[in-house]
């Protein structure tokens, strides 16, 4: 029997009898992030790193939470339990499971680039690597992120002088601090949708240090808004609450954006490459690291990730699995925030 | 290149109008007159000859990408464009080439004309060591100039526009000024723009002038009897030009079309010199009398065009005929100003003198009132036409498309349910996206395919079913899933003839999604018997009786 299974509710150690990221409620969950298409409501008892902790309180309520440090073992009916940085988003982690010698390692999202605010990447040595695929084809290469920023600057000026408002979306936990970095280097007021502003303030009232945002009021004067920067969530992309806004244009952060015919589609201005997840390198040189024998890719381009490795010498299959939502153009993201907003 | 390439970057990627406008102005502004030339002949479909094949250029990708086949198409099917697909696996170069040896547009597309008779490795070296100087944007450009197909989003009406703004002529000058037959790689900016040599070029045609749909109630046109109505013929609209004892034919996309159609080579002999006709090239039976003609669906002219050689076999099949609709040049001089009364007077003239059987001035239809032409409208069918063409007799034959004087009124097309059977991976703005779809209809309790179609949901449909796709794909052959057979749409036409190209033995005319008919269950769509019946029903097309001059 394998030590991790893959079942309808997600992935599943029987002998530790907990899952990883579940997608139906269960006993127990070991979280990876707090993003909705990981960190799903229902379950009674998650266990995730310390910085996530805050984050799922804010998107799934009160609930029994147990929270550990980075390589703080847990031991669970004799399976050893550790969380690794994945470099995702804050609080981001893999999860190794350790029983009788063998080693498993689900990497939940990750990206090998150090972004300076999610923790860096740790390559953790396993047998088994169950890895994320949301970028695995060759077109996906990022450019470096002090470059992006760089093109991220000098559109938000452009804009400036154009006095048009500068509306960047960006995945509200994760991007969108992300962003707000090379932004508040700019001396600009950047003012946040509601969504966003949540987050910021679970992340200010846990302990963070993030540069200062103005939440966007329904009597919030239009004239303060031009030339300067609003960062809102996907789901608030082409809605009346945008449109208040005109002059304006719209920046979106993703890695789809790499495709001009994704920047096309979603008719925004300008499309920023900047994601969260491994590139093709960062998932090669991720998935090398581990010395793993067997590799198992998930959510993305499996398929062909899989394929390549195999073609490698790596032994690896294909697992479809329900993630994949936040770079996803997927509803799901959209309601999810709306809650949010309400609450 | 870097200027252009940028231009193309924010032409590709703005959303507005105004703001390609706008880009297009500021490169005209700057660049130096060979660049802009060679703008013009680029959005105005004059490029260079393809130098190489996209298969032996993929190659090229390939190895320098050190990749294998498989996923270089893994990887085209997601980004749905080649150029963009090499141009993404190309490595990024470490040091970007400085801006002080940048080659210029006009460097790299006379080099492609230079090199194009040469041995593959002289272009291997070429554009491999070109790649190697450009960054990613540069790349993309550079190659959608070989492949060709340059289509972002930038219509040759607002490449005009926004030259007539840089150099202060009006628009329906410069149309007119560019177009014709010249050559990018021997014409000077002044000479291209200056009357002169517009004034010398005897093959230069007029720019068409096309209608809009009919979107309003046809009272509000006013008076009957301001207006002339004719029959919308369903071929390529086109130009025949007389001048200096040469001839040319051209067809509204701008493409030189004379030696295709050998039939025509009478009427240069028979125009008077200084004659320019607007009109539709179309198939016509062979008449057995010459005051009638009957038009053959437009597949017929199809089996015409594309062909570089045209066998006696396809002339006899598929004789080629002209319908006049208009005059644009009489006697050398141009009477577009003229109204259409006028003009259609003079149109007459020339054609009684022409004794050329294919040769047919487009009859008017007479009527008294809009509802009688409605009910007139409902056998453009029968007439082998697509409806109904409504112009203002007092209108001048203006450029471009516009709106006021001029109404086509479209019959309703033709429509049958069918299911999904197969998709595939859409181009452009659909990249990445379930767009394509074929489709089946019932025979027995097989289902047969028998068309494409791309368009016609909007985007949120084709999200959903982009969704049902993913969910419910039963086989791949390459880019292309297999379905569940669930998804019923209706399929609306223009017409349909007999092919034995397809299993299903016909072939549509501009088939496009109408409907999602979630309310129909895949058993009820439509049988072959029923596409079959269609296809007797609208191929015993009637005959035209010609005006009588």
């Amino acid at each position: 029997m394998p030590l991790i299974e893959f079942s309808d509710k997600g992935l599943y150690c029987r002998q530790g009898n907990f899952y990883i990221d579940p997608w139906k409620p269960v006993d127990k969950a070991i979280i990876t992030h707090a993003h909705s298409d990981h960190a799903r409501w229902g379950s009674k008892y998650y266990l995730c790193h310390h910085l996530t902790k805050p984050l799922l309180q804010l998107r799934l309520g009160d609930n029994l939470y147990e929270s550990v440090d980075w390589n703080e073992p847990v031991f669970m009916n004799g399976v050893k339990v550790s969380l690794h940085p994945a470099g995702h988003i804050i609080g981001s982690a893999q999860i190794r499971v350790e029983y009788e010698g063998e080693v498993w390692v689900a990497s939940g999202d990750y990206k090998t680039e150090d972004d300076g605010i999610s923790g860096a990447f740790e390559p953790v040595q396993c047998n088994t690597f169950i890895t994320e695929s949301t970028f695995g084809l060759p077109i996906y290469k990022w450019k470096k992120q002090p470059d992006i920023f760089e093109d991220i600057k000098n559109w938000v000026a452009q804009n400036k002088e154009n006095k048009k408002t500068s509306v960047l979306i960006a995945y509200s936990l994760g991007k969108a601090q992300r962003v707000l970095m090379p932004l508040s280097e700019m001396g600009l007021p950047v003012y946040v949708h509601g969504a966003v502003w949540n987050v910021h303030q679970a992340l200010v009232n846990s302990g963070w240090k993030l540069p200062e945002v103005k939440r966007v009021q329904p009597d919030t004067p239009k004239e303060d808004l031009v030339g300067n920067i609003v960062i809102a969530p996907p789901s608030a992309d082409g809605t009346p609450w945008m449109k208040n806004f005109y002059p304006y244009s719209v920046g979106t952060c993703s890695g789809w954006m790499q495709v001009r015919g994704n920047a096309r589609r979603r008719n925004t201005d300008a499309g920023f490459a900047l994601s969260d997840h491994a590139d093709w390198d960062g998932l090669l040189q991720a998935v090398k690291a581990t010395g793993a024998q067997k590799v198992y890719a998930t959510h993305g381009f499996q398929s062909a990730f899989s394929r390549f490795l195999n073609e490698q010498g790596i032994e690896a299959g294909e697992v479809k699995t329900e993630y994949g939502g936040e770079e996803e153009e997927s509803k799901t993201v959209g309601e999810n925030e709306e809650l949010i907003i309400k609450n | 290149m870097k200027q252009f390439a940028k231009l193309v970057n924010i032409l590709g990627t703005s959303t507005k109008t105004n703001d390609k406008l706008q880009a297009l102005q500021d490169y005209f502004e700057v660049a130096s007159d060979q660049d802009k030339v060679w703008v013009i002949a680029i959005f105005s479909g004059r490029r260079p000859k393809r130098i190489i094949n996209s298969t032996i250029l993929a190659g090229w990708c390939l190895e320098i990408a050190a990749i294998e086949p498989w996923l270089f198409d893994e990887c085209y099917h997601t980004v749905g464009d080649l150029g963009e697909t090499i141009a993404l696996l190309l490595p990024e170069q470490e040091t970007q080439n400085e801006t002080g040896n940048e080659h210029t547009l006009s460097y790299y597309l006379q080099t492609f004309i230079r090199i194009e008779k040469e041995a593959e490795q002289v272009k291997k070296d070429f554009i491999t060591s070109s790649w190697q100087q450009m960054d990613r944007n540069e790349k993309f450009v550079f190659n959608k100039l070989i492949t060709g197909g340059f289509r972002i989003g930038v219509s040759q009406t607002m490449m005009v526009n926004a030259l007539a703004k840089t150099v202060k002529v009006s628009s329906s000058i410069i149309a007119h000024r560019i177009s014709g037959n010249w050559d990018p790689a021997t014409t000077s900016f002044d000479d291209l723009l200056s009357e002169t040599v517009a004034a010398t070029d005897f093959s230069k045609p007029y720019p068409f002038y096309l209608a809009y749909a009919v979107d309003e109630d046809l009272d509000k046109l006013g008076e009957e009897d301001q207006w002339q109505a004719e029959w919308k013929w369903d071929g390529i609209r086109g130009q025949i030009i007389k001048r200096n004892k040469d001839f040319f034919v051209w067809s509204r996309g701008e493409e030189l079309m004379t030696e295709k159609f050998p039939e025509y080579n009478h009427f240069k002999d028979q125009l008077p010199d200084g004659t320019v006709i607007d009109g539709e090239i179309i198939s016509l039976a062979a008449p057995a009398d010459e005051s009638v003609f009957k038009p053959l669906p437009f597949a017929a002219l199809q089996t015409r065009i594309g062909r570089k050689t045209i066998t006696k076999k396809q002339l006899t099949e598929a004789p080629v005929g002209f319908i006049a609709y208009d005059l644009l040049e009489f006697e050398g001089e141009d009477i577009r100003y003229k109204s259409m009364e006028e003009r259609r007077q003079l149109l007459e003239r020339v054609i009684a003198k022409t004794n050329y059987p294919a040769l047919h001035i487009s009859p008017v239809i007479s009527f008294n009132t809009w509802a009688e032409l409605g009910v007139t409208r409902t056998k453009s069918r029968d007439m082998g036409s697509e409806g109904i063409m409504i112009k203002r007799k007092s209108s001048p034959y203006q450029s471009g498309r516009k709106r006021g004087d001029w109404w086509k009124w479209k019959i309703d097309p033709l429509t049958i349910d069918a299911v999904m059977i197969y998709a595939q991976k859409g181009h452009g703005r659909r990249s990445n996206l379930y767009t394509d779809y074929t489709f089946a209809v019932k025979d027995g309790d097989k289902l047969v395919p028998f068309t494409k179609a791309y368009s016609g949901l909007t985007d949120k449909e084709f999200a959903q079913v982009d969704s049902f796709v993913k969910r419910n794909s039963i086989e791949k052959f390459g880019p292309v899933r297999t379905v569940k057979p669930e998804l019923v749409f209706e399929i609306a036409f223009e017409g349909i003839a007999a092919s034995n190209r397809h299993k299903s033995g016909v072939a549509l005319r501009f088939p496009r999604m109408s409907r999602w008919r979630t309310d129909k269950k895949a058993d009820e769509i439509n049988t072959l018997e029923d596409l079959k019946e269609m296809l007797k029903i609208y191929n015993q097309q009637g005959v035209v009786e010609a005006t009588d001059l």
